[in-house]
């Protein structure tokens, strides 16, 4: 091979590496029922430290993806927020993430909506890309041992919970 | 006096939303944040409106507006990291398209030049033909 050609070569090389880097860093993950919760450490919403999905390992955890510019959101805080606190004491925690939103908008939306779980700030789309998330709000429901059972791309309700949550974390179904 | 001179003071604005509305996206919608209009989008100009109100510069503003929703809300990208690529990969690129043109222009030259005259041209016939040409010359009386 001439010299001209193998320098041709290595351009079309790094022309289509760089493309396919392009296109895997904007693929959103894919995650199913079974796979481990995408989990990384991020501040707490509104306070000092910090927490991960994993610290609530040995429980259920639903976590709840949200902005507060979001109209589902607000819709289904109440609903959420009680589910919350009936299933406390049930080794059921809700964990609110925050994504796409500036944080002071985010704190007002909790305070009006009297929202008491723990929340989670996701700074970026990266958290919700580790969901493979399309938008919000978005819930998943995490196993004691960290794995997803449950996806819902949407807004939930009381229905909702009460007919798709709660046999899960009861042990019915 | 001066206590009520001093926050009309702080708050003088140091630009405006308009030019950061327009180097700023909206990371929700993926364009700029003076194109969008989704709820997200409205959030952020009043966020921005804020900043700007409160007198902030706009490297302070474009801070501010990272720290909140991350870097994808650049439009630019950064000068480090692998976004630094997107600057240096052009340049050189154009180095060396135009090395490569240069090189190219040159060996088109060399290629259409005639080729130089020999040694034997410039100093002319010799010997017999020398000869002849003499008598040649002489024959028409040139």
């Amino acid at each position: 091979m001439s010299t001209r050609a193998l320098l041709a070569f290595l351009a079309v090389c790094a022309v289509i590496g760089l493309l396919a880097f392009g296109l895997l860093n904007k693929g959103e993950a894919k995650i199913a029922v079974g796979d481990p919760a995408p989990d990384k450490v991020l501040p707490v919403l509104g306070g000092p430290g910090q927490g991960s999905i994993a610290e609530y390992r040995g429980r259920w955890v639903l976590v709840n993806l949200w902005a507060s510019w979001c109209i589902p959101c607000r819709q289904e805080a109440p609903a959420l927020d009680r589910f919350a606190r009936e299933f406390r004491g049930r080794d059921v925690t809700v964990l609110g993430i925050n994504v796409q939103d500036n944080s002071d908008d985010a704190l007002a939306f909790l305070r009006e909506n009297d929202v008491r779980y723990p929340q989670l700030r996701s700074i970026g789309d990266e958290r919700s890309a580790a969901f493979g998330s399309t938008g919000v709000p978005e819930n998943f429901l995490v196993n004691p041992k960290g794995r997803l059972v449950l996806i819902w791309r949407g807004p939930v309700d009381r229905e909702f919970l009460e007919e798709q949550v709660v046999p899960i974390v009861a042990g019915r179904s | 006096m001066l206590a009520l001179a001093a926050p009309a003071l702080a708050a003088t604005p140091k630009t405006s939303v308009s030019t950061i509305e327009g180097e700023v996206m909206c990371p929700i919608c993926g364009t700029l944040l003076e194109l969008a209009e989704s709820p997200q989008a409205q959030r952020e100009r009043v966020l921005v409106k804020r900043l700007v109100a409160e007198g902030k510069s706009e490297s302070e503003v474009k801070d501010a507006l990272v720290a909140q929703y991350g870097t994808a809300v650049l439009a630019l990208p950064q000068g480090s990291g692998f976004d630094l690529s997107a600057y240096v990969v052009p340049v050189i690129a154009f180095i060396v398209a135009a090395i490569a043109l240069a090189l190219g222009v040159l060996r088109w030259r060399r290629a259409s030049r005639p080729p130089p005259p020999s040694s034997d041209a410039t100093q002319g016939p010799r010997g017999e033909d020398a000869e002849r040409l003499e008598a040649d010359l002489a024959r028409y009386d040139l």
